[in-house]
């Protein structure tokens, strides 16, 4: 029997007008709906579906945050999807790495055998919690993980790689980094599952002493680019002329 | 004291990316007054090594055994960690790709250097170390400052010019660290396909959304993709419909992408694939909706069905390439 921990953020949703404040200092988050990180979700997803399948062999699907209290309803929601139980730090997530060294503890109290992280979250894109995580409980990582499946109690994972892929096999406990592919679609909570998400386990752990390496010192919107510049349909001759002598691409 | 790369190697090969990150960490080295070495995991001859001397390593490390051909995350951490130290090396640069992905937070950690991935640009500043990020899939930019006297920065593909810096440089062969006991992963099947253009190496992309209308319709952009050398991508409803297949599907949970000239047909440009392409240098975009959203990012639009402009940019591009 083996345990799955899946490690989710919190992230503001894909149509959240991004605005910052404090002289573009901090993020604006008022009015922003807060969303599982895309990522994680289907990696959870992926795990949840893996215990349906796994005739018992999957005990439990754990998921862990770090956050504060605000962050509690996406906890839910994991919940709700089909998480067994969950585990919040209670520490502001300063920066990747004093995330990882949350979670870390977090493991080291529990015995999980598969870590899922999302490759990355959708608002810092930092592609590294669950590469600092499993460096810094010294165990193996295979990120770009786009499968993996439980057969005959065998763990296999797919790499992606440059052209195609690897199918792999790796000693547990380890970190799998998951990207796209890892599920179709997000599971969505089902009536029973939002019922549920209420009286299901959410144990909150102090956080512990973790440096931040980086610091976010100042934020910037991109420049506003200059309009598109229309070509008529009838002299598509022009599109090629402005490409080459304009734009320099062909 | 050094700036420190890691040259990643396809069979062998270096690949246009390689060269960016040493004129990139060539920059950054003259600017701290040190030099650039160069470390090589895997089987490359010395003469694809001494490629990297014309763009500014000076040093080149090179690690080669038969069990370091895959990846294998702690293992090649490690090395890079040991010659990050052997060097004294003040920052460690690494591509935003997969393997950068999968070794900089490794090494992060290992170095306690603090990471800043999916860099855009050289350190607006030095001390403190600022380096700019891209964030909310390229819709923002973080100024990030690292904090420790070692840095990590993972390098955003296509964001920094070749630029060439003969240097003589001095191949030096190191001995693999790890035994067997390290290896902790197992390599069951590799299946890849080695003859197609990747489309995270195109300069140039052709991609096709719900408003080509159907697969039929697909020779249009891979006939224009094979004039201009360019790879074929597709927005995301176009893969789940089986159209064309997963690789190809560009967007926030697809390929982010980063080419100089990216041509979007029948794609109206909702945010998710604008997070794919948020990097590319200059996007045309074919629509027969004036008002898509797609046009509000893109440099030159058509406004037209893509059916009757792809064929006239088919016989345009060849009347174009005759004439040059």
């Amino acid at each position: 029997m083996i345990k799955i921990l899946v490690c989710i953020s919190n992230v503001p949703d894909t149509t959240t007008k991004i605005k910052f404040a404090n002289s573009n200092k901090t993020l604006d988050s008022v009015g922003t709906q807060w969303i599982i990180n895309p990522w994680d979700e289907l990696a959870l997803t992926r795990a949840i579906d893996i215990k349906d399948a796994s005739n018992g062999y999957v005990e439990t699907v754990t998921v862990a945050h770090v956050g504060l209290i605000d962050s509690e309803p996406t906890i839910r929601k994991a919940l709700a999807m089909g998480a067994d139980d969950a585990i919040r730090v209670n520490a502001i997530a300063n920066d990747s790495y004093s995330v990882a060294m949350q979670l870390a503890e977090v493991i080291k109290n529990n015995s999980f055998d598969i870590i899922l992280c999302g490759i990355e979250s959708s608002d810092y894109n930092n592609s590294t919690v669950g590469g600092m995580l499993s460096e810094i409980l010294e165990i193996p990582s295979v990120s770009s993980v786009s499968s993996i499946t439980i057969e005959n109690d065998k763990v296999q994972l797919k790499r992606e790689i440059d052209g195609g892929f690897e199918t792999i096999s790796v000693a547990s406990p380890f970190v799998a980094i998951a990207q796209k592919g890892i599920a179709k679609e997000p599971r969505i909570p089902s009536m029973r599952g939002i019922m549920t998400a209420r009286t299901k386990s959410l144990q909150v752990v102090e956080g512990v002493q973790a440096d931040a390496l980086v610091e976010y010192v100042e934020f910037e919107l991109p420049v506003a680019k200059s309009s598109c510049k229309k070509v008529d349909a009838e002299n598509v001759k022009e599109l090629i002329n402005l490409l080459h002598n304009e734009a320099k691409v062909i | 004291m050094s700036v420190l790369v890691y040259t990643e190697n396809w069979d062998g090969k270096f690949k246009k990316l390689t060269f960016e990150l040493i004129s990139y960490a060539n920059e950054i080295a003259s600017k701290l007054n040190m030099d650039v070495t160069a470390l090589s995991i895997g089987d490359v001859s010395d003469d694809e090594l001494q490629k990297l001397g014309k763009y500014g390593a000076k040093k080149i490390l090179s690690v080669k055994d038969a069990k370091l051909n895959n990846l294998e995350n702690n293992v090649y951490t490690s090395i890079i960690s040991k010659a990050a130290t052997t060097t004294n090396a003040s920052v460690v640069i690494l591509s935003n790709n997969n393997t950068g992905k999968a070794i900089g937070p490794r090494l992060s950690v290992k170095l306690k250097a603090g990471l800043a991935s999916g860099v855009v640009d050289l350190p607006s500043s030095y001390e403190p170390f600022i380096i700019k990020k891209k964030i909310f899939s390229g819709k923002a930019f973080a100024n990030v400052c690292i904090k420790t006297p070692v840095k990590v920065v993972t390098l955003f593909q296509n964001s920094f010019e070749i630029k060439v810096s003969e240097t003589n440089a001095v191949i030096e062969n190191i001995a693999m660290d790890a035994n067997k006991a390290d290896f902790k992963t197992t390599i069951i099947d590799v299946n890849k396909q080695t003859n197609k253009l990747l489309l995270t190496d195109a300069d140039i992309v052709v991609s096709g959304g719900r408003g080509m209308r159907g697969p039929e319709n697909w020779w249009a952009i891979e006939e224009l993709a094979k004039l201009l050398d360019a790879a074929t991508a597709c927005s995301r409803p176009v893969s789940d419909e089986g159209w064309r297949t997963h690789e190809e599907h560009t967007g926030q949970t697809g390929k982010v992408i980063a080419p100089n000239l990216y041509i979007a047909c029948g794609i109206s440009g909702a945010i998710q694939h604008i997070a794919g392409i948020s990097s590319t240098k200059c996007i045309v975009a074919i629509n027969k909706d004036p008002e898509a959203p797609i046009f509000e990012v893109a440099d030159y639009g058509i406004v037209g069905d893509v059916m009757t402009v792809l064929p006239e940019l088919i016989s345009a591009v060849k009347e174009f390439k005759n004439s040059i």
